[in-house]
């Protein structure tokens, strides 16, 4: 029997028909093709899938899709503003916080919540709060690296940026 | 003048051409191909390690909604046999169907597979499938498979020996009876499995008589090769696209079941069939790595001469023998084991072994890893044995630089190696001169803190064909490159790499800029795709790509640079020596002012109107480059830990390391490349390894009981590189893939049992884990309460 959902990803409503057993996952990826948020298991374990849901980082494979029914959703695909590249991006990019990048997206999605109520984080801090997403490529040296370069300048046009989350929030 | 002179992007931390796609979601990987009218398959396997399929019954799956067809073994025969492409002397192969049909050799080993029209309809058909199934005994360990009486998991090759691979060199007996001290050493490399982030994925569609298969794959032009064959398809009919690949580790580094059945599938149904692995499913199907158990024993003089090794080797290949398995524990193992170290006399049996396990062959290293594991483990007990430091022992031993080319005793050819400088930056890094205080102060805490020392030299490019064909490889070593540069002057790079993370895209352009004197960011890059290739690629393992593939485009390069001399030199009436290429423009020494543009030479070749006599039109070339022998990347790494005395926890306090890969074209992604590879490394030694119970299950079934170490497990690390050229590329590059996860393990696990050797404890077999550390401690009467 399917459901009727309403859900805003990336500040567009979606309104769609949906078996209940439908992962929020699968709901972005396969009904809407938003192909950047990833599967990397099938046990909550590697963070790949998160994404922001009411401006908190949600790993999108724990949550029904009839869950977000109402819900804002905010995935990769939505931190660029206007074809300008949301400072986490820039610094994945600048301090080659990524490799193979299939990780990358639910990193960056954490990354965002984090800095958004952590704004001068010590490396401890972002380690701590990025342990819920598995990378194999990078080693997370550079991950941290990027992390700590985004903070830095999200401090400095703190006033001049969106605040992704804060804006989902609200 | 070459470009490796005064090159302008060869060394240059050059912003990855890859990253935009991959930060915005643009990219695509293989499970986000979306086609329409797609079906989906899904396989059924056994869940017994070792079973006789009496019969399968799949006439309630087929009615269930959705389902488009069910499959089993006898029926998918013409989809031919699994490929290993390597055959060792006396090998005994194993047939490896996609489906199993006769008897399931592992749990995870496919018996039937489902098409339908939606993932979860295949998975409800898949539960329906009634199979009977005869369980028969099951052995788990390698040394164990090779005991009489144990069960044989392929009757028709009367016993489970794979082969037995012996290599010798110097007076093995005369070492050990004039060694003042020898050492003994049962090192075990538990099987680990690789977790590349992007689960495996397969889709298909069969339009007009042409097979296009995207794979997540390492090798797709290997997948194009064997799918054709098996599908009574021309090449020249198979189209294989590694898309954006997330990660491989050698885990994609094979031709799958699934690759074969969604490509046959996909044929005789006429529509198009994915299959996406899930993680689980993975951890049974995908290919694991190491499993290698060896008894090590070191002669030596007392001073602490090595005079002579003798090394007795199991390795567990699993259920059936894979792509590259036989080149693993023997090849890639055996040859490397003396590592930067003269060693008079060597003795080394590989035995392989089939066991009712997930099949083994490459993981991040393959075999070097290993390698160098027992040598570096064996040198900090000898160290320790005769009270000598286990920086010195090494140095002791090194090959001096005077000696190169030197000829091992294993009987390969290092072309060129300096280790003394290595060790010694890496010890000013580690601060090891003032490690006893850092160990005291810990001691007051009530912890111990260890460090350790590995150094390592391992075996890249490969690989020379002859050498590749001596070795009992199946296919050459070569790589190819084609460079077209479009009438406008747009430039494109073909590669028969597969880059899968490790960014090509950025590094193949920097070459291709220097030779012909225009900016990276004009180079286009592109891969994985055997319809766009020069023709044949090999692909991306064994840290190979840039010595060899790197090499291709260099040489391309500079044919099409020599061809844009020519034109440029023709156009501006002057002699080609006189010509300068750079910036993209052509023009004469000393007069830039009366420059062309590197695009009215591109323009020049296609108007093809004014172009030097007997010149053929266009700009383009195609090389398939042979290398003349294998690299040697060598290095030395070191981890200090602190381990907490209450619970046994292992922190790594400070990691440094000190690597040569030789000439850097892109420093940032070099130091990407050792994170990563050290961030593994640390992993088997601490946190990884897959546990099987006596009947053959995968305890370590998920990511919930298997340790992929997170950002929490892991410290920062400290690097910095020696630059020795090899001279068997013009670039003088060796690659860099795998240094980290070689150089890694051992500093780590040397680190910990340094740390513990007050309490006299020797040895612990990886990983290194805080409860074995716990009941070490503890077994030695120590350790707070």
């Amino acid at each position: 029997m399917s459901h009727s959902v309403t859900v805003t990803v990336n500040g567009t409503s979606f309104t769609r028909e949906i078996e209940p057993t439908l992962l929020l996952v699968e709901f972005l990826r396969e009904t809407l093709a938003l192909t950047g948020t990833h599967v990397g298991c099938d046990t909550s374990q590697c963070g790949a899938c998160t994404v922001l849901v009411g401006g908190r980082a949600t790993k999108s494979c724990t949550m029904l899709a009839v869950q977000a029914d109402g819900a804002e959703v905010l995935t990769v695909e939505g931190l660029a503003r206007n074809g300008e590249l949301h400072p986490i991006q820039r610094a994945f990019a600048k301090e080659h916080g990524l490799q193979c990048g299939f990780c990358t997206p639910g990193v960056m999605i954490t990354a965002v919540d984090f800095l958004e109520r952590n704004a001068s984080p010590s490396d401890a801090d972002i380690r701590h709060a990025i342990e819920g997403n598995l990378c194999r490529c990078t080693g997370y040296h550079n991950i941290v690296n990027a992390i700590r370069s985004a903070s830095v300048e999200m401090r400095e046009t703190a006033a001049a940026l969106p605040k992704v989350a804060a804006e989902v929030k609200s | 003048m070459t470009v490796t002179a005064n090159p302008k992007y060869i060394g240059a931390r050059v912003p990855r051409k890859e990253d935009p796609r991959l930060v915005t979601g643009d990219a695509t990987f293989t499970d986000d191909v979306m086609l329409q009218g797609m079906a989906y398959m899904t396989l059924v396997r056994s869940p017994h390690a070792h079973a006789r399929i009496r019969r399968i019954d799949t006439a309630t799956a087929k009615k269930e909604p959705g389902v488009v067809a069910v499959l089993t073994g006898k029926e998918l025969e013409a989809t031919g046999i699994l490929p290993v492409f390597i055959a060792v002397p006396g090998m005994n192969g194993s047939k490896h169907m996609p489906i199993a049909s006769d008897k399931a050799r592992y749990a995870g080993d496919a018996v039937a597979a489902v098409v339908a029209e939606s993932r979860d309809a295949a998975k409800r058909a898949a539960d329906l499938i009634a199979v009977d199934y005869e369980p028969l005994p099951v052995v788990v360990d390698g040394t164990k498979a090779l005991e009489p009486n144990a069960p044989i998991v392929h009757e028709e090759l009367g016993s489970n020996l794979v082969f037995t691979y012996p290599v010798k060199g110097g007076d093995i007996d005369k070492a050990f009876k004039d060694a003042e001290i020898t050492v003994t050493q049962r090192i075990v490399n538990q099987r680990l499995i690789p977790n590349a982030m992007e689960p495996r994925a397969v889709t298909a569609k069969f339009e007009a008589g042409e097979l296009t298969l995207w794979s997540s794959t390492q090798i797709p032009h290997f997948v194009q090769l064997i799918v054709a064959l098996n599908l009574g398809l021309g090449q020249n009919k198979v189209r294989v696209i590694a898309p954006e690949v997330g990660g491989g580790f050698g885990s994609k580094l094979q031709v799958y079941a699934e690759e074969l059945l969604v490509g046959h599938l996909s044929k005789t149904l006429g529509r198009p069939v994915k299959w996406t692995e899930e993680r689980r499913e993975g951890y049974l199907a995908t290919i694991h790595g190491r499993d290698l158990v060896e008894n090590v024993e070191i002669a030596a003089k007392k001073d602490g001469t090595i005079l002579g090794l003798r090394i007795r080797t199991v390795a567990n290949v699993g259920a059936y023998l894979q792509a590259f398995a036989p080149g693993i524990p023997t090849i890639l193992h055996a040859f490397i084991i003396p590592g930067p170290y003269k060693i008079p006399a060597f003795d080394v049996e590989v035995r392989g072994a089939y066991t009712n396990t997930t099949p083994v062959d490459a993981y991040r290293g393959a075999g070097r890893p290993e390698a160098t594991f027992a040598m570096e483990r064996i040198m900090d007990r000898l160290a320790d044995e005769i009270g000598m430091d286990p920086a010195e022992v090494r140095r002791k031993n090194f090959i001096p630089p005077d000696a190169f080319p030197f000829n091992t005793i294993s009987g390969i050819t290092y072309d060129s190696g300096d280790y003394e400088p290595a060790l010694d930056r890496a010890l000013e890094m580690a601060d090891y001169k003032g490690f006893e205080k850092r160990r005291d102060e810990a001691k007051a805490r009530g912890n111990y803190r260890g460090i350790g020392i590995s150094t390592y030299v391992e075996i890249c490019g490969l690989a020379p064909s002859k050498a590749n064909s001596a070795l009992g490889v199946g296919w050459g070593g070569y790589e190819s490159a084609r460079i077209r540069v479009h009438a406008t002057g747009s430039v494109q790079v073909f590669t028969g790499t597969s880059p899968h993370g490790q960014g090509h895209e950025t590094s193949w352009a920097q070459i291709a800029a220097d030779a012909l004197g225009i900016n990276p960011n004009d180079i286009e890059v592109r891969h994985g795709d055997t319809f766009e290739s020069p023709g044949m690629g090999v692909g991306t393992f064994g840290s190979r790509s840039l010595a060899v593939g790197g090499i291709a485009v260099h040489k391309a390069a500079e044919k099409v640079r020599e061809k844009v001399v020519q034109i440029g030199a023709h156009l501006l009436e002057a002699s080609p020596a006189d010509v300068v290429v750079e910036n993209g423009k052509v023009f004469v020494k000393g007069v830039p002012e009366k420059a062309k543009n590197f695009g009215d030479i591109s323009m020049a070749a296609y108007l093809a109107n004014n172009l030097p006599d007997g010149m053929e039109p266009g700009l383009e070339a195609t090389v398939y480059y042979d290398p003349p022998n294998f690299t040697f990347p060598f290095g030395t790494h070191i981890a200090e830990v602190e381990i907490d005395g209450e619970t046994g926890t292992v922190r790594i306090e400070r990691y440094s390391a000190c690597d040569d890969c030789g000439r850097q074209i892109n420093p940032m992604i070099v130091d990407g490349q050792l994170h990563g590879g050290i961030a593994q490394g640390i992993g088997q030694a601490l946190y990884e390894g897959a546990v099987y119970d006596d009947n053959g299950q995968l305890l370590s079934g998920s990511m919930m009981e298997y340790h992929v170490p997170s950002a929490e497990d892991l410290p920062s690390f400290d690097l910095d590189q020696t630059v020795t050229l090899t001279n068997t590329n013009p670039l003088g590059v060796k690659g860099i893939g795998e240094a980290g996860t070689i150089g890694s393990t051992p500093a780590a696990v040397n680190a910990v049992i340094d740390a513990l050797s007050p309490l006299g404890i020797k040895h612990i077999d990886m990983p290194l884990t805080s409860e074995k550390i716990w009941r070490a401690i503890r077994a030695a009467g120590e350790g707070r309460r």
